[in-house]
């Protein structure tokens, strides 16, 4: 068990996270609370690996399920924004109707046969930095690349530019927004768009580059539900997401790989002879999700920080007091 | 002056020629609006879930027909209905009473499978010689299910109540340590010779069934709907009077509808979030009991962690989180996923319940607005 390698594979996988992390984030910072991640990335990474299988293109797969989450997330945007619906509910609707559809849709997918995967790739230079480059330069898919491109973007995005301002000003005070001419309502359903996207390429990121095919709802197993956690670990803060995503990646590696060798640390390994220990391990990141939530709700408390003032609060013209 | 005018008359005539206006409703709607809503939200969810499974290369008629039939078509069937909707009443209610407080317990999932847990550990331990009476097996089997049921509740609640931590996902992640947990015991416990499975329960901790009957009632042959109904039922209707009838109901009432009311009228609001969440566990829990003691007589993974806990949400939220409504809804939930086991693709009727919350969800805004429709008039 090298350290160096579960990193490494962690920073793949923690990639799934970072990317729908970030997209609620921006739908977050907006004012809508999409709970339907879960359903949107099994869309993804069902409409994906089908796509890909059918044409053996895996970027054309790439595109159809950022395009399939971000119509699903749709549905969310005009019920939570137009009907002015609860955005729990709603959220969770979208969660089931995502895992049915994908059902339905994916039947008999598992069975499909082999498909062309996202390439993986070295990054010349980089890769001979020591440990740094081996962890996160070396032998990666292209989507995580994408990723690390995509954190500090999506942090100076959001901080420093006029679309980045009027997002936040939708998200915490939309009447002020509304009568400085941003238009609340078109903001919302893109950055809900958005969401969408990036949950449906943290979808396909799994079932096409990090852990490829279809398995049903094991395809995601929760890790839609985990990045709506991370969103309030990050503090709606792309940094803090990219931090928490690796790190639950890495956990995830962690523990499907302690399992395997005889000694740890000089030690008998307490897992491997004891199979069955395996079960606690497996939930580990979901009590460490929970958490990572007391961390993020003790931080928000301390520092007054928190959500978007106007987190999922619809936004109706000429009412007052909102 | 004229010629400057611009010429829009014929473009204007081409136009939608109807408004549609959104007036918030200041009366209250008539009595059986909300029935009607819902009903027709559910009808255009079948519509839209017909045009999927037609999608999907299926047939959408016989999908339905099917449904109706392999859930109601005979008294047989009926039954089996009916022990569906068992575990989906109680999870419903469940999720009913956290609802009604605006605490979104999602992780009735988690404590349904604690609640079969705990049942099952009364059995498997076992906690009693054997062949001891079914009058304190069953009746400990319900008090340890609830219990467990009730601790995982317990934890979000206590979560949120002192660490303000979000009870969504808190209560979510409950449910995969719970299935985890199930899992360590099955295999590594209580496996019945190396299969993922308990040994079957002696017949003492079985809840009763109609087809105990048999032999004096001929008619109930056969049929294996269990006493966990009647639990349903009983805890329905407990319910119903809680909520709707009692101070404590009232007060979880006006948290749910104005938290911030209900603090200046001196409420606690913390007590009430642990003790809901609690409450709800609880039933949850029964729920887990009353499916090992009723239905699958032994601790197993599949059967016990197959998503009642998550049906149970679309349940309460489709009977307007009226608990003796829900008894209703739970059967039609019940009837749809008993039919669905035999339906291609497998993932149908999850699929038409993500539907018809989406339609109900949409729909509930015809509650709060009118919809007015006005034409517009030929030349304004």
């Amino acid at each position: 068990m090298d350290i160096l390698v579960i990193l490494q594979a962690g920073v793949g996988t923690g990639t799934v996270l970072l990317f729908a992390t970030l997209g609620e984030i921006l739908a977050e910072r907006s004012g809508v609370m999409n709970l339907g991640v879960e359903g949107m990335m099994l869309i993804g990474a069902m409409s994906g690996y089908s796509v890909a299988i059918k044409t053996g293109n895996p970027w054309l797969g790439v595109i159809v399920a950022m395009i399939a989450a971000g119509l699903l997330s749709q549905i969310h945007a005009f019920i939570a924004i137009t009907l002015h619906a609860d955005q729990v509910v709603s959220g969770l609707a979208l969660t089931f109707l995502g895992i049915g559809i994908s059902l339905v849709l994916g039947d008999g997918l598992s069975k499909a046969g082999t498909v062309a995967l996202l390439p993986s790739a070295s990054i010349p230079l980089l890769e001979k930095i020591p440990i740094l480059g081996k962890v996160f330069f070396s032998n990666q898919s292209i989507l995580v690349y994408i990723g690390y491109l995509f954190i500090p973007i999506a942090w100076y995005f959001i901080n420093y530019t006029r679309p980045g301002m009027h997002l936040r000003a939708v998200g915490e005070y939309p009447a002020a927004a509304d009568a400085l001419g941003i238009n609340v309502f078109r903001m919302r359903y893109l950055y809900v768009f958005v969401g969408g996207v990036l949950a449906g390429l943290a979808g396909v990121t799994i079932s096409l580059a990090i852990a490829p095919g279809w398995f049903s709802e094991m395809t995601t197993s929760g890790q839609g539900w985990i990045a709506v956690g991370l969103v309030i670990f990050a503090q709606w803060d792309p940094l803090r997401a990219a931090v928490g995503s690796y790190t639950f990646g890495a956990l995830r590696r962690l523990i499907l790989d302690i399992q395997g060798p005889t000694m740890l640390f000089g030690f008998d390994n307490p897992f491997y002879y004891n199979p069955y220990w395996g079960f606690f391990l497996q939930m580990l990141p979901y009590a460490f999700t929970i958490v990572v939530l007391v961390i993020g709700s003790r931080d928000a408390m301390r520092k007054r920080l928190g959500a978007p003032a106007a987190l999922g609060i619809p936004y109706i013209r000429g009412e007052r007091g909102k | 002056m004229s010629e400057s005018a611009p010429v829009s008359v014929p473009k204007r005539s081409r136009r939608f020629p109807y408004r549609f206006h959104l007036e918030p409703r200041l009366k209250e709607p008539p009595a059986w609006y909300p029935a009607a809503v819902s009903v027709g939200a559910i009808l255009v969810a079948l519509v839209i879930g017909g045009l999927v499974i037609a999608f999907a290369g299926g047939n959408p008629f016989a999908s339905y027909a099917h449904i109706a039939k392999a859930s109601f078509g005979s008294i047989g069937v009926l039954s089996d209905t009916l022990v569906k909707a068992t575990p989906i009443l109680l999870t419903s209610l469940a999720c009913s009473i956290a609802f009604r407080m605006k605490l979104w317990n999602i992780g009735a999932e988690g404590q349904f499978i604690m609640g079969a847990f705990g049942a099952s550990a009364v059995v498997l331990i076992p906690l009693f010689p054997p062949e001891t009476s079914a009058w304190i097996v069953i009746p400990t089997m319900m008090l340890v299910g609830m219990l467990f049921g009730a601790l995982w509740g317990m934890i979000p609640g206590l979560l949120k109540a002192k660490l303000k931590v979000n009870e969504i996902i808190s209560s979510l992640m409950m449910n995969y340590i719970a299935v985890s947990w199930i899992n360590y015991w099955i295999f590594a416990v209580w496996t019945e010779g190396g299969f993922q499975m308990s040994k079957v329960f002696p017949d003492y901790a079985w809840l009763p069934r109609l087809l105990d009957y048999a032999e004096q009632i001929p008619f109930l042959r056969g049929l294996t709907t269990h006493a966990g109904l009647l639990l349903g039922i009983v805890a329905a209707v407990i319910l119903w009077l809680v909520i709707y009838r009692s101070r404590w109901g009232y007060e979880i009432r006006l948290i749910g509808d104005n938290a911030q009311a209900a603090e200046y009228a001196g409420i606690n609001i913390t007590r009430n979030t642990v003790l809901v969440l609690v409450v709800s566990g609880a039933l949850a829990g029964l729920g887990g009991m009353s499916e090992v003691a009723g239905t699958v007589h032994r601790l197993q993974t599949s059967p016990i962690a197959a998503g009642y806990g998550f049906t149970g949400i679309i349940v309460a939220w489709l009977a307007k989180l009226n608990p003796l409504v829900a008894i209703l809804v739970s059967i039609l939930f019940g009837a749809l996923l008993l039919a669905g086991r035999e339906i291609q693709p497998s993932g149908i009727p999850k699929m038409i319940q993500g539907i018809i919350l989406v339609c109900l969800i949409g729909s509930d805004f015809l509650m709060r607005y009118r919809l007015r429709i006005e034409r517009i008039a030929e030349e304004a």
